[in-house]
């Protein structure tokens, strides 16, 4: 039911924003419609209200600096060109970083190889061996992979001595001593080295085991 | 809720034609963007003016947060209103700047001055006399909407705030509370003080002779 009678100024002065929004119930409508009737100063109050609304709602109380527009567009215009190239760029760097990484990579690889693998290859241990007699009787150890004539001082761990052929050696990845077996080739070798070029070749260059 | 009141002619036509910019510059006509924000570069400015409180500072944050807009242009869902959308980054520009130059410390001693417990007590109009209506066409004229924004300018921040955002920028309550961080209930308490508190301004405008020079008060009435 409504109730005329129920709301003062007070409670009008606190509902009147609601009620210019549209936010009362119909109830408490009703009710302060018929309070504007008869209160001239609520409705002074409620016209008040309804003008700061309407003044203020207007587009015209937007009003910006002369020349907002234009340093507007131009700084937006400024960022577009940066993403633009920005975009280049990042489609560019999008294949370029992988690219540069496998760069780095192989120059890394590379440089790897120049200090390490080529003085390791080059290092009078480990070399293949070539030219070694295949039946040749040669004595492995635990701890290395190297082959060497029986009673070769630089055996490592003599207790895990295992006596094989030359060829099985080699087969099993083993590479000459080049201590004991570069003596025993360039004094043993002669009879398969009577031209003497394969001698020199392979004291002085690497050698294939695979180009036996 | 009421809706507030439409700013564009053709809601219709414009909303489409908006959802079609959205739409392009999202998948990469950027040059499309400044059509797309154009007509809401005042209200991203005044959005701006309204909490900093300074041109040059509002127009530098109104710039930065259409930048914002249009980096995180992909993020936007069509079922937010774009405007709404736009004064909010604008809001959380303009609050951030604030908080970073500390002006807020002048500004929460003025609040602190008016005291937190106001907000929740009532506030009594003071101008009870018949009142004397400024009609919109009275906007045409300059010093009249100087006049207002000085007004609107001496409330307490988070009054102007919130009438800034309700009643010129028409963002509805929800809206409004969310921009600011506040409750919806708060965002009505602060709305009806704002609107009193200018109304009363309005009317001793009256009598310190604002609208004085106005067409109407020389028989030139315009309604």
């Amino acid at each position: 039911m409504v109730n005329h009678e129920a709301v003062n100024c007070e409670q009008v002065w606190r509902e009147i924003s609601n009620y210019v929004d549209g936010e009362v119930d119909a109830g408490l409508r009703a009710s302060m419609d018929e309070h504007f009737r008869t209160c001239k100063r609520c409705a002074s109050v409620l016209a008040g209200t309804r003008n700061v609304v309407q003044l203020y709602g207007d587009e015209r109380m937007l009003e910006v600096p002369a020349g907002f527009s234009q340093r507007l567009e131009k700084r937006l215009g400024q960022r577009l060109e940066t993403k633009q190239s920005g975009s280049r760029w990042s489609s560019w760097s999008a294949w370029l970083v992988p690219v540069a990484a496998m760069l780095l990579i192989a120059g890394g690889v590379l440089l790897t190889n120049s200090l390490t693998f080529k003085n390791y290859i080059q290092s009078r241990h480990a070399q293949p061996g070539n030219n070694v007699p295949p039946d040749l009787v040669v004595v492995v150890s635990d701890g290395s992979k190297l082959f060497h004539v029986p009673g070769c001082p630089f055996i490592h761990d003599k207790a895990s001595e295992r006596t094989m052929t030359a060829k099985e050696a080699m087969q099993d990845g083993y590479v000459p001593c080049t201590r004991c077996l570069r003596q025993y080739l360039k004094t043993g070798l002669t009879h398969e080295s009577e031209d003497g070029s394969e001698e020199a070749e392979g004291q002085d260059e690497v050698l294939s085991i695979a180009g036996q | 809720m009421s809706e507030p009141s439409v700013v564009l002619n053709n809601p219709g036509q414009a909303g489409a034609r908006e959802q079609d910019l959205i739409s392009s510059v999202q998948r990469g006509q950027h040059e499309l963007f400044y059509e797309l924000v154009r007509p809401y570069e005042r209200r991203v400015y005044a959005a701006a003016l309204a909490i900093l409180r300074n041109e040059h500072d509002a127009e530098d944050a109104a710039q930065e947060a259409m930048l914002k807009a249009f980096k995180n242009i992909r993020q936007f869902r069509a079922e937010a209103r774009f405007s709404t959308w736009l004064i909010q980054i604008t809001v959380n520009e303009a609050l951030m700047r604030r908080r970073r130059e500390r002006t807020v410390q002048m500004e929460n001693i003025d609040d602190h001055r008016s005291g937190r417990g106001e907000e929740e007590s009532e506030y009594a109009p003071r101008d009870f006399a018949d009142w004397r209506e400024i009609p919109s066409e009275a906007l045409e004229r300059k010093e009249v909407r100087q006049r207002l924004a000085e007004a609107l300018a001496t409330l307490d921040r988070k009054y102007r705030e919130v009438f800034m955002l309700r009643d010129m920028e028409h963002l509805n309550i929800q809206e409004t509370a969310e921009a600011l961080g506040i409750t919806a209930a708060s965002v009505k308490t602060r709305l009806l003080r704002a609107r009193l508190m200018l109304r009363d301004l309005l009317a001793a405008g009256w009598e310190q002779g604002w609208f004085s020079r106005l067409p109407f008060e020389k028989g030139n009435k315009p309604w």
